[in-house]
């Protein structure tokens, strides 16, 4: 890697695999079962919550040297919540339909305990860059999960993938067919479901996490 | 210098604050004027999507202009009222005025065949917060040629169905006067699938959601509060 130093590789690698927010930390899992419904809310919150993360990191380490140590979750708290405003607002303005779908969960995001727990632990003792990957790395390991989450859930739940359907008309019950959609996979208890069985599979294929 | 004292603690909180109030009142004022247009292109989409035609919010504005070929505003009189666009007003504002001062929009939709539909729109009160919708009549003023509702934050997957298909296709054929030429409005009946056959009104009645029972009677309670503002104007226009 050219571009990036192995130590700041690792800060985006990481959060992919063994720190996982998601199946490793079990953080954010509110808000991955709810949005995973369909593929096109899932990638627009995996992009909202990264941007979110990795611009509060980016902005509570510029700012760690001045912040007031008795206010300081009120600062994280204010940069957060006006970001996710913002991100809001751009919603509101270019996406409006994914925005509908997403509704109380783009607001929600201000209460991700990814993003308060990356600007604890990682921000405010570090550099403005390795915060800004770190941001990106932790974002993306939970965009992943959702993104993983949504594909099977929408291919399953409503025989479609990005709105496009997979499966044909005709094969349907109701045009005559032997085919149901699983209405099972749209409610929220599969997608808890489908959690439990990526953790299963990590920490079976992960040494690291075998007995800890 | 001590980043620790309560006057470094006072000023720092203070003008952060305003300094995100600032930036925050900026973005929400440039992202004002696309946020509108996509509130208005929602509301045509509705609209049209009452008589039954589909539109995407690249084309509605032409389909909008090509379909709707008339609105009015009129009082609970009946009476139309000049020099105000129905497409503007805000009907929980004109609900909450006292009945006499009250404006109404009517849409009008011209199909190509020359059929004219009348589309009212409704709103009221849900379960969790407001629910609305349009509704569109064939020109006997009486028969509903469909409707469709939306919310904006029922249960998922109780309440939330009201802007299903399921829910509210049924409403088309339905007729909102009696044999005697009183408004009956439409019932929504509690028990789900086959509650309103099972109740033997077939005609001015509707299945309600299971587990949503509050808002199918919300939705009960509007259609019948917001059309009868309308009662007057369509017997009147009826009659002519």
């Amino acid at each position: 890697m050219g571009l990036l130093s192995t130590k700041d590789t690792k800060l985006i690698t990481n959060p992919m695999n063994l720190e996982n927010p998601i199946t490793v930390q079990v953080l954010g899992v509110c808000s991955a079962l709810a949005v995973t419904v369909k593929l096109e809310p899932a990638l627009v919150m995996a992009i909202s919550v990264t941007a979110v993360t990795a611009f509060s990191n980016v902005i509570i380490s510029m700012l760690r040297n001045t912040i007031p140590n008795r206010i300081r979750i009120i600062v994280q708290l204010v940069v957060v919540a006006a970001l996710v405003i913002i991100v809001d607002q751009i919603l509101k303005a270019f996406v409006y339909d994914v925005s509908k779908q997403l509704s109380v969960f783009v607001g929600l995001i201000i209460t991700n305990c990814i993003i308060m727990g990356r600007l604890e632990a990682f921000a405010l003792g570090n550099k403005p860059w390795p915060s800004f990957l770190d941001g990106v790395g932790n974002g993306a390991g939970y965009g992943m999960i959702l993104i993983i989450v949504a594909i099977v859930r929408e291919i399953f739940g409503s025989g479609s993938i990005w709105g496009i359907s997979l499966i044909p008309q005709s094969w349907y019950i109701a045009n005559g067919g032997f085919y149901a959609n699983n209405g099972f996979m749209i409610l929220p208890p599969m997608a808890l479901i489908m959690l439990g069985v990526i953790i299963w599979v990590q920490r079976s294929r992960t040494k690291e996490l075998i007995g800890k | 210098m001590n980043t620790q004292g309560n006057t470094y603690t006072f000023i720092y909180a203070s003008v952060m604050v305003i300094l995100v109030a600032a930036g925050l009142a900026f973005t929400a004022i440039k992202l004002k004027p696309y946020q509108d247009a996509n509130i208005k292109n929602e509301k045509m989409q509705n609209i049209l999507s009452s008589v039954g035609i589909q539109s995407t919010p690249e084309n509605v504005n032409g389909l909008y202009a090509k379909y709707i070929t008339e609105s009015l505003v009129i009082n609970t009189k009946g009476e139309v009222q000049t020099g105000k666009a129905a497409f503007d007003i805000e009907l929980n504002t004109e609900l909450a005025k006292p009945i006499e001062n009250r404006d109404l929009p009517v849409f009008k939709c011209t199909q190509e065949d020359g059929t004219v539909f009348i589309i009212v729109p409704l709103r009221g009160k849900g379960l969790w917060g407001p629910i609305w919708g349009y509704m569109s009549f064939e020109k006997d003023f009486n028969t509903i040629h469909g409707a469709v509702f939306d919310h904006k934050g029922e249960t998922p997957g109780l309440g939330a169905d009201i802007n299903q298909p399921w829910f509210y296709d049924p409403f088309k054929g339905k007729t909102v006067f009696n044999e005697n030429g009183e408004l009956v409005s439409i019932a929504v009946y509690k028990g789900g699938k086959g509650a309103a056959q099972i109740a033997g009104d077939t005609k001015h009645g509707v299945d309600g959601i299971s587990g949503g029972t509050i808002t199918s009677k919300g939705l009960e309670a509007m259609i019948k509060d917001c059309l009868v503002n309308y009662e007057t104007y369509f017997k009147n226009s009826k009659s002519n």
